[in-house]
């Protein structure tokens, strides 16, 4: 498939598909980020996890529409209130599902994720009773829009690197938070002793519970970021859980680096291949190749040695 | 000719995110021993049975059987060479009951089509009824496994073991929890069983110990502190210094 | 073997119930047309038969069924199409000969891997083989190294989503979305009369009760309490000297060629295999009919799949949005409230009950309670 190119395309092909999977790619962390969390802390998978994003990408909705409507002028800033929005918004209602649905579910990994797809459907219905089935898009700030060119072949979209900065930089506050902070401490105490840690007073219940809701708050972010590759229908999220899910194994579930990596590597790998191959064989291939590794190796490409 | 050792192991090592639980450790078995491994808490007397049977993997070293490399060998491979291993915290199937248990652990019907296809006949009938005698439990064959007490639970396990007629019989702690009269029972238990095999015991009670024991290995911070019979290793200055106390 | 240690008496009445709700009070209560809807219904239960073996005991739950349903009814699908497409059939096509969606893709000749599919007895044979074999590498890569749980079940799921995509992205060779359509006779045998597809509903339901002798007899076996066993204590199934990773390929390939065999009956009665039968949404869906029937129970997942999807059809044509808040609820319900779906419910309240009845008129016998011995 790369024969029809000299070198100089090719790297600039590269160097664009790229850039342009840099959006993909800032969806994927923050999506895998807050899957991986959850994951890494209570051992179950949320399949509502992509709802939770949506959610987030109907908030930065109704925030531009609300913004292009009644303060024009502040238009330029309206993505920043939508992000922080959408964080609450998907935060909150995280919060909600796990104290009436997660918490009795512990024990159930499986349970757990039959029961977090009935929650999706409610959710996929409750938007298209609420927002229609019809997607909707959202307009970019000027600022955000066009690219800056950095060679005559090459050119780098604003609104990519602008997400790719905030998904890094989300990642890091994680990352912070997870290994530096008292909650951190607290959720790694619960991780490897839920009774010992309760035993000295850490209230696991709701160390679990703002963990579950900080992860569905991320995923509300990344809804923000989805808004600017896709447009948003009530089923929108729902291809993305076995994607996130596929990064998240294949980073290894134990690092945020290892997340990274692994979503970094994904997006590229989709993104440049799409460029030769339909977007679906793209898809396929990607997906097949991660498969195949984790059948060959289980414990993820970036991950350390796995203790029984 | 008769082999020296039946199980050889050397210069054993696992190490856990750099915490060495076995380090470097070896130990010989001859055939027809009872031999007894002590040492305090975290020694790891457990971790080394775990090596041995497979439920670990090990970080270097060599675990020979007869001439067979146990470490390159999975669980249920290392049960069919003939170790068997009886876990500290019972194991049972709770829900099943106590025929049921042995007859699961009736050494026929592995495989998948074996599986399919396995009936109870007298002949197996016959040799559970056996090993329930000798294991306390002839008449409680339909009792769930669930409703036996700790004591019996253990037994049940050690039956499970002895109907699969294993050369190296390994026991974690066999005693733990146990009345003073379900420890004699054992203790006579124990005597009935190793005159035909060769079994590795870990235990602390000393008592018990000087009972069975033909050989004692004193295990400390995961390598051989002391070895030799009782009266050698009670009066072992390094044993006395590490062990006082416990 | 005896009859008696095959079934007791319990059981041979709860099949005796299942076999006269299939063979006589459906076909006697519902026209042609409904009766072909029951049995397309029914297809599904051959895959929710093979949940309850290696999700309800096994502990193994697989998101991706639809993939081995799917295997099947198109392996079935391309033989049908293939005898669809005589020369005569297609000559208005720019290559005659070929199936219909392949001319349309300028596609020119028949690819190898359709050319088998010519034979009858090769298609039948692939209804089940093709996916045992994928089954046979997924458990093989899976469960050799004891990777299970969440892990196997969304491993599953992308399986199934890579396949879907693969499908509809490959119409040349394939159909693509809308699948393979227009099937009309089978050796000659047209397939789209009434009276062909009811002849289709019995054949179904013979095959489905051979499904679930299949499945008694492996509950029955000693492989059926090992996979019990091994759902909750696999260290100790391992030290007893079993090799857990092949007793759980095993009933992997057994739930999958259920599922291949229920696809290949669905093509048959329904008359097209699509890629809407194979993604994550359908395949998820057929673990609902294994759980609201009982994870535990085979007789349970036939009527947990006749009746959801009698549901479904019922409120989905009348009130669409009300089926999926139901369907939601109702994956929430069987994993919170009733874990032991239908066969729980009569186990645990309808049949105590009727027990009790049934035994007041006799003495007071109740069974004597077990003390535990402590
Ligand atoms: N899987 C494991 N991971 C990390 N540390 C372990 C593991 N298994 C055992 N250990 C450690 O190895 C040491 C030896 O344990 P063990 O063999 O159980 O001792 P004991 O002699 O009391 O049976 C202990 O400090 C224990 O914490
Ligand atoms: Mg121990």
């Amino acid at each position: 498939m790369f024969s029809d190119y000299s070198w100089a395309d090719l790297g600039a092909i590269f160097a664009m598909q790229g850039f342009a999977g840099l959006t993909l790619f800032a969806v994927f962390v923050l999506m895998a980020l807050g899957l991986a969390i959850i994951f890494g802390q209570m051992g179950v998978i949320n399949l509502a996890h992509g709802e939770f994003m949506i959610l987030g990408a109907y908030v930065t909705y109704l925030v531009s529409t609300f913004f292009a409507e009644y303060m024009p002028a502040l238009f330029s800033l309206y993505f920043f209130v939508a992000m922080f929005l959408a964080f609450l918004a998907s935060g909150a209602l995280g919060l909600l599902v796990e104290w009436a649905l997660i918490r009795h579910l512990y024990k159930r990994p499986l349970d757990t994720l039959l029961a977090t797809w009935g929650l999706s459907l409610i959710l996929q219905q409750t938007y298209r009773s609420v927002f229609g089935a019809r997607e909707v898009g959202v307009s970019l700030p000027d600022w955000m829009m066009g690219s800056l060119p950095l060679t005559d072949l090459i050119e780098v979209p604003i609104n990519g690197i602008f997400v790719m900065i905030l998904a890094i930089g989300i990642s890091t506050a994680v990352y912070v938070m997870l290994f530096r902070s008292n909650w951190g401490r607290q959720v790694r105490a619960i991780n490897q002793n839920r009774d010992m840690a309760s035993a000295v007073g850490i209230n696991a219940e709701w160390t679990d519970r703002l963990t579950f809701g900080i992860g569905c708050g991320v995923a509300g972010v990344a809804g923000s970021a989805f808004t600017m590759i896709g447009s948003t229908g009530p089923t929108s999220g729902q291809l993305y859980i076995v994607d996130t899910f596929l990064i998240v194994v294949f980073g290894g579930t134990a690092s945020i680096l290892g997340t990274i990596a692994s979503a970094f590597s994904i997006s590229q790998a989709q993104s440049i291949m799409e460029f030769f191959l339909s977007g679906s064989m793209a898809k396929v291939l990607t997906l097949l190749v991660v498969v195949g590794i984790l059948m060959l190796r289980p414990q993820g490409l970036f991950s350390m040695k796995l203790r029984k | 000719m008769q082999e020296r050792f039946i199980l050889k192991v050397e210069d054993l090592t696992v190490s856990f995110d750099g915490f060495k639980a076995v380090d470097g450790l070896n130990l010989y078995i001859e055939p027809n021993e009872c031999h007894v491994i002590i040492g305090p808490n975290g020694a790891g007397k457990t971790t080394l049975l775990d090596l041995i049977c497979g439920r670990t993997a090990a970080s270097g070293g060599s675990v020979k059987f007869h001439d067979k490399e146990l470490l390159s060998m999975r669980e249920d491979q290392i049960v069919h060479a003939g170790v068997g291993r009886k876990f500290q915290t019972p194991s049972v199937y709770e829900d099943l009951t106590v025929f049921e248990n042995l007859e699961l652990n009736y050494p026929k019907g592995y495989s998948v089509f074996g599986a399919l296809t396995f009936r109870c006949d007298d002949t197996i009938r016959g040799r559970i009824t056996e090993i329930a005698e000798t294991i306390f439990l002839e008449d409680m064959l339909d009792e769930k496994a669930a409703y036996l007490s700790h004591g019996q639970k253990q037994w049940l396990e050690i039956g499970m073991l002895l109907i699969q007629d294993p050369e190296l019989l390994m026991l974690d702690e066999p005693v733990a929890g146990m009345s003073v009269a379900e420890r004699k029972k054992t203790a006579e238990l124990l005597k009935r069983i190793i005159t035909d095999r060769s079994v590795i015991v870990i235990e602390h009670d000393m008592g018990f110990v000087v009972d069975i024991a033909t050989r004692v290995t004193v295990l400390h911070q995961g390598q051989v502190l002391s070895e030799g019979s009782m009266e050698h290793v009670q009066n072992d200055p390094k044993v006395v210094e590490v062990y006082l106390g416990h | 073997m005896t009859f008696s240690s095959f079934m007791t008496r319990k059981e041979a009445f709860g099949f005796l119930v299942l076999a006269a709700v299939i063979f006589l009070v459906l076909p006697l209560a519902l026209d042609a047309f409904r009766l072909n809807l029951f049995g397309k219904y029914l297809t599904y239960a051959f895959v929710a038969v093979g949940l309850a073996l290696f999700w309800g005991m096994g502990g193994i739950l697989s998101l991706g069924q639809g993939v081995f349903f799917g295997l099947g009814g198109y392996c079935m699908a391309m033989f049908l199409k293939l005898e669809a497409s005589t020369p005569e059939n297609t000559a208005i096509q720019s290559t005659p000969g070929i199936p219909d969606f392949m001319d349309w893709n300028q596609i020119t000749a028949l690819p190898a891997w359709w050319e088998p599919f010519n034979s009858f007895a090769f298609a039948l044979f692939a209804v089940v083989a093709v996916p045992v074999a994928l089954a046979f590498v997924i458990g093989l890569a899976m469960f050799t190294r004891r990777v299970g749980g969440v892990y196997f079940a969304i491993i599953t799921q992308a399986i199934a989503a890579i396949l879907t995509i693969l499908i509809i992205g490959q119409q040349g060779f394939t159909g693509g979305v809308n699948g393979i359509t227009d099937l009309r006779t089978l050796m000659g045998w047209d397939i789209r009369s009434e009276a062909a597809k009811t002849t289709l509903y019995f054949v179904n339901g013979a095959l489905l009760f051979a499904v679930l002798m299949v499945a008694h007899y492996i509950r029955k076996s000693k492989l059926g309490r090992l996979l019990r066993a091994m759902r909750d204590q696999p260290d100790r199934v391992r030290f007893s000297g079993y090799n857990v990773a092949s007793f759980k390929i095993f009933i992997f390939c057994v739930g999958a060629a259920f599922a291949g065999i229920g696809g290949a009956m669905f093509t048959l009665q329904v008359g097209f295999m699509s890629p809407t039968l194979v993604g994550i949404v359908p395949s998820i869906e057929m673990v609902i009919f294994c759980a609201v029937g009982g994870r535990l129970s085979i007789i349970g997942a036939v009527y947990g799949a006749l009746l959801v999807n009698w549901a479904k059809s019922t409120l989905s044509e009348s009130y669409p949005e009300l089926w999926l808040f139901g369907l939601g609820a109702l994956f929430i319900a069987v994993v919170m409230a009733f874990p032991n779906g239908l066969a729980g419910i009569w186990s645990e309240r309808i049949e105590p009950q009727i027990l009790r009845l049934f035994n007041r008129s006799k003495d007071d016998k109740t069974a004597p309670k077990r003390a535990p011995a402590e």
